[in-house]
């Protein structure tokens, strides 16, 4: 059983962007959630430049056969305790691009994966939705661990 | 031999409540500094208590020691950096009340100790064996070779004025600053070198902290945080810790150098309170200080400018800032000599 993200988490989230293979549509979504009309700084929310330096992962696009080891490592890299957030339908089961002969198929069958934001792309709200759905599911994850 | 005991440690217990003002102080520092530059970009912006969260969740996280790492260095750097930061501040004085090791060292010797943060950064760079790091460093070297030699002729210019007047006084110590605020004993001339020496002071200590436009050493998007790249969990929240801590440090010098006024002499005749109340009022006031010079030196600069390549850095410092001071330093040498 890994390590619990406490609550400090809740107040402050340093997150690391990585893309596997996706499009750019979600990685401008993704960037847009960080522009001063949502700011999402206001809930502690940073973009760093280091995965060493990262509480979640934030990864985009299908995983193709290039980017496999890497994210693995990247995943690997983060110190413990860390959430993965999968953004866009892509991540999720492929996408538009499921039949790929260039993809060894969604995030969650390279990395274990927290939370799982659809759409393509989603909006910045529904980026800090998931967000908060992360919070909410260590919430739960900590009250049955009591 | 019992004074000298009891010497001893009233300065360990004076070291304690130093880092027990300056670390939050520090944080709190850099939440006004987050939310303030959060509204001058128009958004909200994070509460003023983040900076105690993000320490908070980074010391419950796993720090992490790379394979290759020379790890006794890489464990020791966030610590010296830290311990040499604080150091600092006991040569300082904090507005009403004079240094803590006043007469053990001046301006020379906080000259020297400033490098030593910046050398403990470099140091964890290197040991850190990644090539980010390595690079991290490299830059930080230079970026702390370029500011050098301005800060060095900031200090040199206005020690002289001061010594030619007062030649009875030790003109290093920051005392000395204190008891001769440069703008009552400035001619004409002197007036308008002080002003320069104090832009180029501001620049110089954006540059010391190392913000955005003279960040080159942690370059984010470039190199990936430079020479933090490999740092996680405690050893990150103490380089955290520091960064704050230098922030007072550099802003408190330059509140020492160019205003060393007070609240009190001002208010005395009108007001009465005790003299403990004068002192609170005379801290506070030194506080907001603080506050200003930091918005000037840090969160208006940061926000105005995007980063410098590393060779505008060292353009900017050798070339515009070295020619303003030694400007300045005509200017008051004629100051001096009319």
């Amino acid at each position: 059983m890994p390590k619990l993200p406490t609550k400090s988490f809740d107040r402050s989230l340093w997150v690391f962007h990585v893309n596997t293979g996706s499009c750019n549509g979600c990685d401008i979504e993704i960037l847009a959630a960080l522009t001063p009309r949502y700011d999402v700084e206001r809930f502690g929310i940073k973009l760093v430049g280091s995965p060493r330096h990262a509480d979640a992962l934030l990864v985009t696009g299908p995983v193709t056969r290039d980017m496999e080891d890497k994210v693995k490592r990247f995943y690997e890299q983060m110190a413990d305790p860390k959430v993965v957030i999968v953004i866009g339908s892509c991540g999720i089961s492929g996408g538009v691009f499921h039949e790929s002969y260039n993809l060894v198929g969604p995030v969650d069958k390279v990395i274990p994966v927290d939370v799982y934001v659809p759409g393509c792309p989603p909006r910045p709200e529904a980026i800090i939705d998931g967000v908060v759905k992360a919070w909410m599911k260590l919430e739960r994850l900590r009250r049955e661990k009591k | 031999m019992l004074t000298g005991a009891f010497e001893v440690i009233w300065y360990i217990a004076a070291s304690f409540l130093i880092s027990l003002f300056a670390i939050p102080f520090g944080l709190l520092t850099k939440g006004i500094d987050r939310k303030l530059a959060a509204h001058m970009q128009w958004r909200v912006g994070p509460p003023v208590w983040q900076p105690f969260w993000d320490v908070k969740k980074l010391f419950q996280k796993e720090t992490i020691v790379p394979e290759d790492a020379i790890s006794w260095l890489y464990n020791a750097a966030p610590i010296l950096c830290l311990a040499s930061t604080v150091t600092i501040l006991l040569y300082i004085p904090l507005g009403p009340f004079p240094p803590i090791l006043e007469g053990h060292g001046d301006v020379i010797l906080i000259l020297y100790l400033l490098t030593i943060p910046s050398l403990a950064m470099v140091a964890g760079g290197f040991a850190s064996s990644s090539p980010f790091a390595s690079v991290g460093a490299q830059r930080e070297m230079v970026l702390m070779m370029s500011y050098e030699f301005p800060l060095a002729a900031t200090v040199i210019a206005l020690v002289w004025k001061i010594s030619s007047l007062y030649p009875q006084e030790a003109a290093f110590s920051l005392t000395a600053f204190a008891r001769h605020p440069i703008w009552n004993i400035m001619g004409p001339f002197g007036i308008v070198g002080a002003i320069v020496l104090l832009i180029v002071l501001l620049l110089v200590t954006t540059g010391e902290i190392t913000k955005v436009p003279f960040d080159i050493a942690e370059a984010e998007t470039e190199i990936a945080e430079g020479v933090f790249v490999e740092y996680s969990g405690r050893n990150l929240g103490l380089f955290y810790l520091a960064d704050a801590v230098k922030t007072v440090v550099m802003s408190a010098l330059i509140v020492a150098i160019f205003f060393p006024y007070n609240l009190s002499p001002l208010l005395t005749p009108n007001i009465s309170i005790p003299s403990w109340g004068w002192a609170i009022v005379d801290f506070l006031f030194f506080l907001l200080k603080l506050e200003i010079v930091i918005f000037f030196c840090m969160t208006f600069i940061r926000v105005s400018v995007a980063r410098f390549r590393v060779d505008q850095v060292v353009k900017v410092y050798w070339g515009y800032l070295t020619l303003a001071s030694l400007l300045a330093l005509i200017l008051i040498a004629l100051d001096v000599m009319l």
